[in-house]
């Protein structure tokens, strides 16, 4: 089981890239539930120009990767935008992480930047966070083997 | 009411913060982008890092199990890289208000939801909006609206913070 490996260039820039958001996460307060709740109760319209500047500043960076370079230095990958599938799961998924979102005001990078901040409370969201996603896979795994049941015994 | 008091009411603690903050958050991306092509996203963490203690093959497909490495190092990142703000530009640590259950009920449902939905604020909010994707705006426009809801509900209930 060996993982992938790109060196220490791409370890490196990770690092960088991680430092900039979880720094950008802090000083913009998203790693403060507190303040996304004011948002999500319709107080403070702030969060839309964090996620405004953080989109114009990636949409940039997708123009200039797919309509100028080519290929990554690091890895050699094609430049594409994120394009995932439209399915019932991406409402679904929707839905439940906007219930999570709007009780709580904590969402996965900004649960992590939390912690950086000292706000040790966040870790309840945090393991509520790891619980949920093992949840999912569980029940996932089940259902993907139910039906493989049923379609055999259907034969 | 002037235009000026109505932008004060929908941005009480002004805006500059909050756009800043937005370009640091993207820059990160941007960075790791231009110099690999990966459009890194913060809730895959969860998912790819459950492998190192789970034998679950959801858990184990190989796209997880080859980039749970530098997900960590992402994470962890993240968590300096806050760190260093909070710490070095303010007054020093933040400690939420908001209620145990409320932060330890919504990571459950948040980690559920971005898993299912393949993606947070970081994939679908950020990259996924910078691409355009359809799928990621009908995602965003839905979690926002849930949110929103849901925040509204609670706080008519009386649960403060």
């Amino acid at each position: 089981m060996s993982d992938d490996d790109h060196g220490p260039l791409f370890m490196a820039l990770v690092v960088a890239g991680g430092l900039s958001h979880g720094f950008g996460l802090a000083y913009s307060r998203m790693a403060r539930p507190d303040i996304v709740l004011d948002f999500l109760q319709l107080e403070d319209f702030g969060l839309l120009f964090v996620m405004g500047g953080a989109a114009l500043v990636t949409g940039l960076a997708i123009q200039l990767g797919t309509r100028v370079l080519e290929t990554a230095p690091l890895t050699g990958t094609r430049y594409a935008g994120r394009e995932k599938g439209f399915d019932r799961n991406v409402v679904v998924g929707g839905v439940v992480f906007g219930a999570g979102w709007g009780l709580s005001g904590v969402c996965p990078g900004t649960g992590y930047a939390s912690l950086g901040i000292g706000n040790y409370p966040i870790l309840w969201a945090v393991v509520g966070m790891f619980v949920g996603a093992y949840v999912q896979g569980l029940w996932r795994a089940h259902r993907q083997s139910a039906s493989r049941e049923t379609a055999t015994t259907g034969d | 009411m002037s235009a000026l008091s109505i932008a004060v009411n929908l941005f009480p603690r002004g805006i500059d913060h909050y756009l800043i903050g937005g370009l640091f958050v993207g820059l990160g991306i941007s960075v790791i982008y231009l110099g690999t092509g990966i459009l890194a996203g913060n809730s895959t963490f969860l998912e790819t890092t459950l492998s190192y203690a789970s034998d679950l093959p959801r858990f184990q497909r190989e796209k997880y199990v080859t980039s749970r490495d530098w997900r960590v190092v992402f994470a962890v990142s993240i968590v300096a890289g806050a760190a260093v703000y909070e710490f070095a530009f303010t007054a020093g640590a933040f400690v939420t208000d908001v209620q145990w259950w409320r932060l330890l009920g919504g990571g459950i449902l948040v980690g559920i939801g971005t898993r299912i939905g393949k993606g947070c604020t970081s994939g679908h909010g950020v990259s996924g909006i910078a691409s355009l994707s359809r799928t990621s705006i009908v995602n965003v426009a839905l979690f926002i609206g849930v949110a929103v809801a849901t925040a509204l509900v609670v706080a008519s209930l009386g649960v403060t913070p």
